[in-house]
């Protein structure tokens, strides 16, 4: 239906880089590093470390940090980690990074993940003052493990609480949302940090999904497993055009009765996905998702009417916000 | 068409060349208030006894008075979360389930909702596998308006009724007035504290001997109503609801039991409008508007007119037909002008001859009280007697101009006029 195609009204200055981004994504490229295209593949690094718990339940800092490293530096294909987050983020940029903690700290971003990728942005030069990490709520990042705080020259932990959500409209498709001004007034440039989780109502919970933590009305968008919600929430100007990089956290992973955290439906993958690309970054996860209830016996997704038809959507000539077809997705293990 | 309305067809549509969105429309939150000027004094000293104080002031009783078709309201500060567990109290309609999840029970939509997570109203939440409305008392909008403004055009007429609102709502209209609160969770909006008695008082020494539960949508605030109700009939206040109608049969009856009056929305007649632009279903609406009138619930419906969405002669003409097999003739119907807000604004507003074409339809079907609205000034505002056709009641925008009702009679050929018209 046409009023459905609603797009909004962008400032000049937003027409322009909107201009930019289309114009790289058609060209292959980021500004930032290898992008997904329609013509090239696009990478999901998957990293691993079975040893990453030594003997016990707690992590390894020393190994998660490798496990980034190797991911990273493998999708940018760098020499050094440094160099490779210098692809990602720029000196003076504030940089957001969006976490997980709608199910408390059994199934949300890990703490310590959170900790080494800051450890990595500071030394590609972004000031501890200009990283925020972020979620809906304070309380949901307390949950977590996370501590809040906003004071001067440190990183700052904050909910949209804090600052609330901006007045107007924005609107792309099925939405019509008001986007949190941690996003669109503080962040330069966002790290997308899902988990990786089934999810009862939307199929998956992973990096699309995700930013539905970067809007004021996400309940509203889970009729009819989230399709189209989920992906033209995505489209969004702000989540956009700031999104750089993903990381699923997939230290624990949970394949059935989610987004709650469910202890008898999770298991250690002991990995992290990492991609530029969500869709292509959501469709693996998915299918890792799969992969586990197979193994346990338990119906598809597909079998349940709640897979994620939000990846394709979001894949497709009105979302373009990358690849769900797995000939075009080049996964590396690393 | 009568006489009278033929008369004043081109006057009207006149002055509603000159309609904008600076005029109030039928349910929208007033724009200004009278009390924002007193904004900060709220904000800054928010308990209770200086909301009671300032919602009491002489200054709002005479506002209220005089100014039936102006603007008042109470304005509100901010709250701490500290707060925030005085407005949670127990769902009345749910079931528990497995792991700790529940299925709400209030609407059709039936939301299966995990530990910590909220249903598609945004103001119910599952706490440890029990389910919580978190708007019990927790107003974000309370303005007193002529009871016309709902409309209510047979109830009480040229009365002032206390209006209140949570945030929230079970539906997500596309062309939703209020959308800043009704899709919006209650954290994201100003908001007080406003127990049920404490309502009732607040209205009282407004002198409002009614509360309307209206702007967002009542359903998701079904405690706090229920209630506010109660506690308005201990002090003899009537209390009527302007809802939407997508309601469980359950739920719904035993609301009926407490409220005086049930306006509603009724946004279509076509199951594809409530998918697509509603989010909704019709059967349900249908249904809760068949169990009102067995009920003996006096109701009146509104139909908001949507240019290309639900203005076809064919649908106007299923509404009226299953209006007077299913409900009666009797029952008001009134079809208001669209104006583009929230997700509909590229659609122009509703154009008159559509309205009186749909008035048309319906009179020609048979029903007897059928009105426009938003649309100030035009003599379908008015209340003809079916059987004399002069009018009984003359109105202009939301103020009663004349009134020729002895009662309940038509005093000129003492027909009788269905509703209820002593306050």
């Amino acid at each position: 239906m046409p009023f459905m195609r609603q797009r909004p009204n962008p400032n000049r200055r937003d027409f322009l880089k909107a201009c930019i981004a289309s114009a790289a994504f058609t060209a292959g490229m980021s500004p930032f590093g290898p992008f997904s295209t329609p013509v090239e593949k696009s990478k999901v690094v998957i990293s691993r470390d079975p040893l990453l718990r030594g003997g016990g339940s707690s992590l390894d800092s020393g190994r998660l940090l490798k496990m980034l490293d190797r991911s990273v530096q493998a999708l940018h294909s760098s020499d050094s980690p440094q160099e490779a987050w210098k692809k990602v983020v720029r000196p003076g940029e504030v940089v957001g990074l969006k976490v997980n903690c709608l199910a408390g700290r059994g199934i949300s971003t890990s703490v310590l993940l959170v900790e080494v990728i800051c450890e990595r942005l500071q030394e590609a030069g972004v000031a501890k003052k200009d990283i925020v990490i972020w979620d809906r709520l304070n309380t949901d990042l307390e949950s977590a493990g996370f501590r809040v705080t906003t004071g001067p020259d440190r990183i700052r932990y904050m909910g949209n609480d804090t600052l609330g959500y901006e007045e107007d409209l924005a609107i792309y498709g099925s939405v019509g949302s008001r986007v949190s001004k941690t996003l669109t007034q503080l962040c330069d440039a966002v790290i997308n940090l899902p988990v990786l989780k089934d999810h009862s109502i939307a199929g998956v919970t992973i990096a699309l999904k995700n930013m539905f933590g970067a809007i004021h009305n996400p309940n509203k968008y889970h009729l009819n497993v989230g399709d189209p919600y989920v992906a033209d929430v995505n489209v969004l100007p702000p989540i956009r055009q700031r999104t750089r990089l993903n990381i699923c956290d997939a230290l624990t992973a949970q394949y059935e009765g989610g987004p709650s955290f469910m202890p008898q439906w999770t298991w250690p993958y002991n990995g992290l996905l990492v991609s530029a690309d969500p869709v292509a970054l959501d469709y693996v996860g998915w299918q890792i998702l799969e992969q586990k209830r197979a193994e346990k016996g338990m119906k598809s997704l597909l079998a349940l009417e709640r897979a994620p038809k939000y990846i394709a959507t979001a894949a497709d000539a009105q979302h373009r916000l990358g690849t769900s077809d797995p000939a075009r997705i080049e996964q590396m293990e690393v | 068409m009568s006489k009278e309305f033929n008369t004043l067809r081109s006057e009207a549509s006149l002055c509603n060349r000159a309609l904008s969105r600076d005029q109030e429309l039928a349910d929208t939150l007033p724009r200004d208030s009278v009390i924002d000027a007193l904004t900060g004094v709220v904000a800054t000293n928010h308990d209770r006894r200086a909301f009671l104080k300032l919602a009491g002031v002489p200054c709002l009783c005479a506002c209220a008075a005089s100014c039936v078709g102006g603007l008042s309201g109470l304005a509100f500060g901010t709250e701490s979360p500290a707060d925030d567990a005085r407005f949670i109290v127990e769902a009345q309609f749910y079931e528990k389930l497995p792991y700790k999840k529940t299925r709400c029970k209030l609407c059709p939509r039936e939301c299966v909702i995990d530990d910590r997570e909220r249903g598609y109203c945004g103001v119910r939440e599952n706490h440890g596998g029990s389910y919580y409305t978190l708007v019990h008392s927790r107003v974000c909008a309370a303005h007193i308006d002529p009871i016309e403004k709902k409309p209510f055009f047979h109830f009480c007429p040229g009365t002032p009724a206390f209006s209140v609102a949570t945030a929230g709502c079970n539906v997500n209209c596309k062309m939703c007035q209020n959308w800043d609160i009704s899709q919006s969770r209650p954290e994201q909006v100003r908001s007080t504290y406003l127990p049920a008695k404490e309502l009732a008082n607040v209205a009282q020494q407004n002198r409002c001997p009614i509360i309307a539960y209206t702007y967002s949508e009542p359903v998701v605030f079904y405690e706090y109503l229920r209630d506010a109700a109660d506690a308005g009939h201990a002090l003899g206040i009537k209390s009527v609801v302007v809802t939407g109608a997508f309601v469980q049969q359950d739920p719904l009856k035993k609301l009926c039991q407490g409220v005086d009056a049930i306006k509603v929305d009724l946004k279509a007649f076509s199951d594809k409008f409530y998918k697509e632009v509603v989010n909704g279903e019709l059967k349900p609406v249908l249904d809760a508007l068949v169990t009102m009138r067995k009920l003996g619930m006096w109701n009146e419906i509104v139909y908001l007119v949507i240019p290309t969405l639900n203005d076809s002669d064919t649908e106007f003409r299923a509404l009226a037909q299953w209006i007077k097999s299913d409900l009666g003739v009797d029952v008001p119907l009134h079809f208001s002008r669209f104006h583009p807000e929230y997700l509909l604004k590229n659609l122009p507003p509703t154009p008159l001859e559509t309205l009186e074409r749909a008035k048309a339809i319906a009179d020609a079907e048979g029903l007897h009280y059928v009105y426009l609205g938003n649309v100030p000034g035009h003599p379908a505002e008015n209340t003809y007697c079916p059987k004399c056709h002069r009018v009984v009641i003359g109105r202009i925008g939301f103020t009663v101009t004349e009134m020729h009702l002895r009662k309940g009679k038509c005093e000129y050929c003492q027909q009788a006029i269905p509703g209820v018209w002593r306050s």
